[in-house]
C-alpha cells in the first residue's frame, strides 16, 4: 500500500498499543498480550476498511464489528477513542467502579461496541445472526468478528462456522489471530486448533492467511475479501503475542497481567521511541 | 356445561407467531431442528424466508438471535426448555441478558409433562435458571388465550422475554371475549378468602379442581393464575398473604427457585405467612405418560387440596 498510508497506519496502531498498557496499567488488570497482537489489524479495520460514522454510533448502514475474543477490549477501546466515539481520557478508568469501559466489551454503555462479547465462542455467533439479518433486509454492510486462536477449542466456533458457511453469508469477516499462546501455554501443547485454514475450508469459507503485522499483507488480504461472493470469509493472521513490547513478545505471561511502574515505563519507552522513528521515517 | 376446549399452549404458540408474522416483517424465528415440535412450523409454512433452522446447535442459535436482535430484527428462538434454557443459559446470560436484547426465547416441552421421554428431556428448572438473568421477563401461560396473548405482548416488548410452553393439551380456563393481559399481572380466577391458591401453566387447571373440592367442604379458596413468574405480582401475593390465611403454590417445575421461591420471597420480606408448595420435589422425573407422571410426582388437585388443609388445620 502507498506508503505515506502506511506510516499513517502504523502510527495509529502504535497510539493503540501506548492506549493497551495505560489502560491495563491504571487498572492493574486487563489483558495486554493478545490487545497488542491485533493493534495493528484494529487500525486497518477502523481507519482503513469499515464504514462507519462516529457521530452516529448506531447508524444503521454502517459495518459491524464483534470482538469475539472481547478480553482484548483494551484495543478495541483506545481505537474506538481514536476513531472519536469517546474521549480517550476513559481509558484510564478502564475496570474501575462507575467508569464507562468496563473490563468486557459492554454494547449497552460504550459508543461503538457493536456487541457485548467476553465469553469465548459467542461472538463469531452474534456475528452470524448480524450477517444474517443484513441479508434478510437486503442490506450492504459487512460484520468483521476477531477471534482468538486459543477460542476455536470453543465447540460454539463450529456450530457458528458450520452456519455462516452452509448459509452462505459472505457479508461476514472472520479474523483469527493466531499467537499461538493462550493462558496455559502454546495453543500447539494445550489442545491443538491446528490447521486453522483447512478447518474452515471444510465448513465452506473462503480462508486468507496473512501477516498481521505487516500492513501490506493486511490490506491485500482485506482487500481480497471483499471480492469473495457465495463464502464466508476467515482471514488467519499469524500474530506475536505482545507485539511492540520486547518482553511481551512471545510470552503467554503476559495474557492477562499488567504492567509495574517500571515495566510500564520501559514498554512505553520503547512504544514511544518506534513512534518517533515513524514520525521521522 | 359445554365440553371445555384442550390446546396445548405450544399449539398457541404457533398462531400467534403466524399472525405477529404477517403483521411485522421483522419478526424472524429460529428453530434447532425441533420446528414440528414446537410448532415453529406454522410460521414456517407461510414465512420460510424468516424461519432459520439452525439445526441442533442451541447455543449457537441463541448467540444468533441475539445478533439479529442488535441489527434491529426482533428473533423468537425455539426449542424444548431442556436445551434452550439449559444447554444455551449460557449464551441467553450473555450474549442476550447483560445486553438486554430484544430476543424472545419460547420454550416448549417444560417440565414433567413432557411424557415418556424422560428425565432428560423433562426441564423442571428452566424457570430458576431464566428468572436468575436480570432484566429477563419470564412467562408461564395456563392455557391457550394466555398463550397467544403471552407471545404477542411478548413481541411489543423491548427486551428478552421467556415463555415456557407444553407439550400437553391443557384446558382453556381463561375467557377469550373479556380476557386482558399484563406482563406482571396476575388474573384471579376466583375469588375467596380462606386460602389462596396461586398457580402457573397447567397447575391453574388443577388450582381450579381443587378450589371446587375445598368449596364442597365449605372452605373459600382465591384462585391466582400468575402467568408471569418475573416481573411477579408482588400486590396480588401481598393481598393473598394478608386477606387469607395462608397460600398454597402449585407447579409443574422444581420447588426450588420457581413460583414456590418467588412467592416466599416476596411473602418472607412483606407479609409472613404459612406458604405450601406443590411442586416437583428435588428430583429427576422418568418416563411415562404426562397425565400418570402429573400423579406420580402429586402435581395434582388432591395435593393441593391436602396443603390448603394443613394449613387451615
Amino acid at each position: 500500500m502507498e506508503q505515506t498510508r502506511k506510516r499513517e497506519l502504523q502510527k495509529i496502531a502504535n497510539r493503540i498499543r501506548q492506549g493497551v498498557l495505560e489502560a491495563t496499567f491504571s487498572a492493574q488488570s486487563g489483558h495486554p498480550g493478545g490487545s497488542l497482537s491485533i493493534s495493528d489489524t484494529l487500525a486497518y479495520l477502523y481507519f482503513e476498511q469499515m464504514n462507519l460514522d462516529p457521530s452516529n454510533p448506531k447508524w444503521e448502514e454502517r459495518d459491524r464489528l464483534v470482538l469475539s475474543k472481547g478480553h482484548c477490549c483494551p484495543a478495541l477501546y483506545t481505537a474506538l477513542a481514536e476513531k472519536g466515539y469517546f474521549d480517550k481520557s476513559e481509558l484510564k478508568g478502564f475496570r474501575r467502579i462507575g467508569a464507562m469501559l468496563q473490563g468486557h466489551p459492554d454494547m449497552k454503555n460504550i459508543p461503538g461496541v457493536d456487541m457485548s462479547s467476553g465469553s469465548l465462542g459467542q461472538g463469531i455467533s452474534a456475528a452470524c445472526g448480524m450477517a444474517l439479518a443484513a441479508k434478510l433486509s437486503g442490506k450492504n454492510w459487512k460484520v468483521y468478528t476477531i477471534l482468538g486462536d486459543g477460542e476455536l477449542q470453543e465447540g460454539q466456533v463450529w456450530e457458528a462456522a458450520m452456519f455462516a458457511g452452509f448459509r452462505k453469508l459472505d457479508n461476514l469477516i472472520a479474523i483469527v489471530d493466531n499467537n499461538n499462546l493462550q493462558i496455559d501455554g502454546k495453543v500447539s501443547d494445550v489442545c491443538s486448533v491446528y490447521p486453522i485454514e483447512d478447518k474452515f475450508a471444510a465448513f465452506g469459507w473462503h480462508t486468507i492467511s496473512v501477516d498481521a503485522h505487516d500492513f501490506d499483507s493486511l490490506d491485500a488480504g482485506f482487500k481480497e475479501a471483499l471480492t469473495i461472493t457465495g463464502k464466508p470469509v476467515v482471514l488467519v493472521q499469524k500474530s506475536v503475542k505482545g507485539k511492540g513490547v520486547s518482553f511481551m513478545e512471545n510470552n503467554a505471561g503476559w495474557h492477562g497481567k499488567a504492567t509495574n511502574a517500571q515495566e510500564y515505563e520501559q514498554a512505553m519507552g520503547e512504544l514511544k521511541a518506534a513512534y518517533a522513528e515513524l514520525e521521522v521515517e | 356445561m359445554a365440553e371445555t376446549k384442550r390446546i396445548a399452549t405450544r399449539d398457541s404458540y404457533g398462531k400467534a407467531l403466524a399472525e405477529l408474522g404477517r403483521e411485522n416483517e421483522n419478526i424472524v424465528v429460529l428453530d434447532a431442528d425441533l420446528a414440528d415440535s414446537t410448532r415453529t412450523s406454522v410460521f414456517r409454512k407461510e414465512f420460510p424466508d424468516r424461519h432459520i433452522d439452525c439445526g441442533i446447535a442451541e447455543s449457537n442459535m441463541m448467540s444468533i438471535a441475539a445478533g439479529l436482535a442488535a441489527a434491529g430484527k426482533i428473533p423468537f428462538a425455539s426449542s424444548f426448555a431442556m436445551f434452550a434454557a439449559g444447554r444455551a443459559y449460557e449464551q441467553i446470560r450473555n450474549s442476550i441478558g447483560y445486553p438486554h436484547l430484544n430476543v424472545k426465547i419460547c420454550a416448549s416441552h417444560a417440565g414433567i409433562s413432557v411424557g415418556e421421554d424422560g428425565a432428560t428431556h423433562q426441564c423442571n428448572e428452566d424457570m430458576l435458571l431464566m428468572r436468575s438473568i436480570p432484566g429477563m421477563v419470564v412467562i408461564n401461560p395456563a392455557d391457550d388465550v394466555e398463550a397467544r396473548a403471552a407471545v404477542k405482548a411478548a413481541a411489543a416488548y423491548e427486551g428478552p422475554v421467556y415463555i415456557r410452553l407444553g407439550r400437553l393439551a391443557v384446558p382453556v380456563v381463561n375467557d377469550e371475549e373479556s380476557f386482558t393481559f399484563q406482563i406482571g399481572k396476575a388474573v384471579t380466577l376466583r375469588e375467596g378468602n380462606d386460602i389462596t391458591i396461586i398457580a402457573t401453566g397447567l397447575m391453574v387447571e388443577r388450582a381450579l379442581q381443587a378450589a371446587d373440592q375445598l368449596e364442597s367442604q365449605g372452605i373459600h379458596a382465591r384462585v391466582i393464575d400468575m402467568h408471569t413468574i418475573k416481573p411477579i405480582d408482588r400486590e396480588a401475593i401481598l393481598s393473598a398473604a394478608r386477606e387469607t390465611k395462608g397460600i398454597v403454590t402449585a407447579e409443574e417445575h422444581s420447588v426450588i427457585g420457581g413460583l414456590y421461591s418467588a412467592v416466599c420471597e416476596v411473602v418472607c420480606a412483606e407479609a409472613p405467612c404459612e406458604v405450601a408448595p406443590v411442586a416437583v420435589m428435588d428430583e429427576f422425573g422418568c418416563s411415562g405418560a404426562a397425565l400418570d407422571l402429573l400423579e406420580l410426582y402429586n402435581l395434582n388437585a388432591k395435593t393441593i387440596v391436602e396443603k390448603a388443609k394443613e394449613i387451615l388445620a
